[in-house]
């Protein structure tokens, strides 16, 4: 019988360190399917954020640097900057480039720099065991926000960096996915394609936001959390191409 | 001849201006950058000089950007710097501990100025601890090279690239805002004093084409990883401290005194010791070339029968604690200024006699 769901080779055959029903083992997978069918694995960089994903390059079967927190993209505009010839590209949760990073991420996308950045939303800081990040969700309770996130007494709103950043004369392409459910894991790999194709032709800098679930933190479970981004966090990210 | 063609060779160059020229030459591929004096000359100089070479010029958003453009230009086998001066070097230090932690190479100029907090753009030795204790989290450290006039800023820039890639970890130049402002005779050849082979840099991200794939990380979570990875960090300090002292002694022989001070203050002291040997007080200088590692094999020789050492700063001192360290039971006298306040000759020969 003819195998036709096959490992990338991009990604290693291992165990995964992420909890069930984690967006991550999906989101490496399809990063490393699209590095794959664009035959780019041999000149791939890629940058670990510190989140989750820190420890990326335990999955991914191609050169990898880790970042200090938040710090990905300056990482990122130094390796491409020297090595036009590859291919490089950021992978960063909501706190790392949306709060602590955003200084960095506004300003590698202002300056255009051609770089292939995947931005992971899950509405929470999952590795230190759930604050609340930079895109909660209004009322969504988190340790940090243990009455729910309240605007209007200083939590702030979730910040929409994509929105934001889709502004900026440097950005060429920017879009926001969802791995809810079959349909939006097919629309995240095209547009993570997308992006690093962008890159290929030097198109300067694309973004894509992929939310995704943290059952563990959303203390849901796997299945509710999906539910949880169709009925909640879709209402405050509105899915789709933001800027081409 | 020999003299003139040396001449000949020279030109006047400010301080900034020389460490900049002095990387080009060294073969630094990428600087990144942030305005702050006194070293403006030296992001400006780069961004003259770097693009019409193919090298890479960013002026980054913020120190923290600079140092991981720095970060990532060395992950990918450049030879990267960054420059700014003390406030700024306070925010690059996160960057520089993770520099150490996974084992990269890359210069760094610190211009001095005044501190603590926003201080003054006046020049200052005040960052000594920080420079040669780490500076940032973790048990590291970073050779630091201190410079005493605008040619030798320009050597030790040099040097710095070379030590830097020998050793795989940041390589401070601790300079100060009279040096970097100051206009001296440079020689511009590339001078090549560091003699042991540079390996080559197959551990750098090209793209896993035809090998494994490299890893940069400063990361080691399974336990035991991180110790064993510290061991090997502590033997390359203590190849360092072994390998790389650096000094340079003014008219010491048969002295009663020494007096230690590094970069600009040195100066200050050499003109002290010329009036005092006139006087036929038996004086000298000893100049720490590099103060991480400190130069402590060559201060306990030259200390060895002075009667007192003399430790003179641009702080309030900090330096003079590795020379009690070096100098144990030794008496020292410190005579130290900080915030702009710098000692003066007068200061100094009037401390050497009170303490005849």
């Amino acid at each position: 019988m003819k195998k036709s769901f096959l490992l990338p080779k991009s990604l290693k055959n291992v165990d995964t360190h992420y909890c069930s029903g984690c967006g991550h083992g999906i989101l490496h997978r399809l990063v490393a399917q699209a590095i794959d069918e664009l035959n780019i694995r041999e000149k791939t960089i890629g940058i670990a954020p510190v989140g989750c994903a820190v420890i990326a390059y335990n999955y991914w079967d191609f050169d990898v640097s880790e970042a200090a927190h938040g710090r990905a993209l300056a990482v990122a505009t130094g390796i491409k900057r020297c090595r036009p010839q590859n291919v490089v590209f950021t992978y960063q949760g909501d706190g790392d480039l949306a709060s602590i990073g955003i200084a960095e991420t506004l300003h590698s996308a202002n300056r255009g720099e051609n770089l292939t950045c995947i931005f992971v939303n899950n509405a929470c800081y999952g590795m230190t065991g759930g604050q609340m990040a930079p895109t909660t969700l209004r009322g969504q309770k988190t340790i940090t926000t243990p009455l729910g996130r309240d605007p209007e007494s200083g939590d702030g709103w979730p910040l929409k960096l994509s929105e934001v950043l889709s502004v900026l004369d440097g950005v060429c392409f920017v879009a926001r996915s969802s791995m809810s459910n079959p349909q939006g894991v097919k629309e995240t790999y095209q547009y993570i394609k997308r992006a690093f194709i962008n890159q290929i032709e030097k198109k300067g800098f694309s973004l894509v936001e992929v939310l995704s679930s943290c059952p563990t933190i959303w203390q849901k479970t796997p299945i509710d959390a999906l539910r949880w981004i169709e009925d909640e966090m879709v209402k405050e990210f509105p899915l789709g191409v933001i800027k081409e | 001849m020999e003299k003139n063609k040396t001449k000949k060779n020279k030109v006047l160059m400010a301080g900034n201006e020389a460490m900049a020229e002095a990387a080009i030459r060294a073969g630094c591929g990428f600087y990144a950058g942030y305005p702050i004096t006194p070293q403006n000359e030296l992001i400006a100089y780069m961004a003259k000089k770097m693009k019409p070479r193919n090298r890479v010029f960013v002026q980054a958003e913020s120190e923290l950007a600079a140092i991981n453009m720095v970060f990532g230009a060395s992950a990918a086998g450049v030879r990267a710097m960054t420059s700014s001066s003390s406030p700024g070097i306070s925010l690059k230090q996160e960057g520089i501990s993770y520099l150490a932690g996974a084992s990269l190479p890359a210069v760094i100029i610190n211009v001095m100025r005044g501190g603590p907090g926003l201080g003054s753009i006046e020049s200052s030795q005040s960052d000594y601890f920080q420079a040669t204790r780490g500076g940032g989290h973790g048990d590291y450290f970073t050779l630091t090279l201190a410079p005493w006039s605008v040619d030798e800023a320009a050597r030790l820039v040099m040097l710095a690239f070379d030590l830097a890639d020998y050793y795989r970890n940041p390589t401070l130049i601790l300079a100060d805002a009279i040096i970097g402002q100051m206009m001296e005779p440079v020689e511009l050849i590339l001078r090549k004093e560091f003699k042991k082979k540079i390996p080559k840099k197959n551990w750098a991200l090209t793209g896993a084409k035809g090998r494994s794939p490299n890893i940069i990380r400063s990361f080691f979570l399974k336990e035991g990883l991180l110790e064993t990875y510290n061991e090997y960090l502590r033997k390359k300090w203590n190849n360092i401290r072994k390998n790389e002292q650096r000094f340079s002694t003014y008219k010491t022989d048969k002295n009663k005194y020494l007096i230690v001070a590094y970069g600009s203050q040195a100066r200050i002291v050499r003109e002290a010791v010329d009036i005092l040997r006139k006087e036929n007080i038996k004086v000298g200088l000893f100049r720490p070339i590099s103060l991480w590692p400190y130069p402590e094999k060559g201060l306990k020789r030259l200390a060895k029968g002075v009667k007192k050492v003399v430790v003179v700063e641009q702080s309030l001192g900090q330096m003079v604690e590795d020379v009690k360290l070096a100098l144990p039971g030794k008496e020292v006298v410190f005579l130290g200024k900080a915030g702009g306040g710098i000692p003066q000759a007068k200061e100094i020969i009037n401390l050497i006699k009170r303490n005849r």
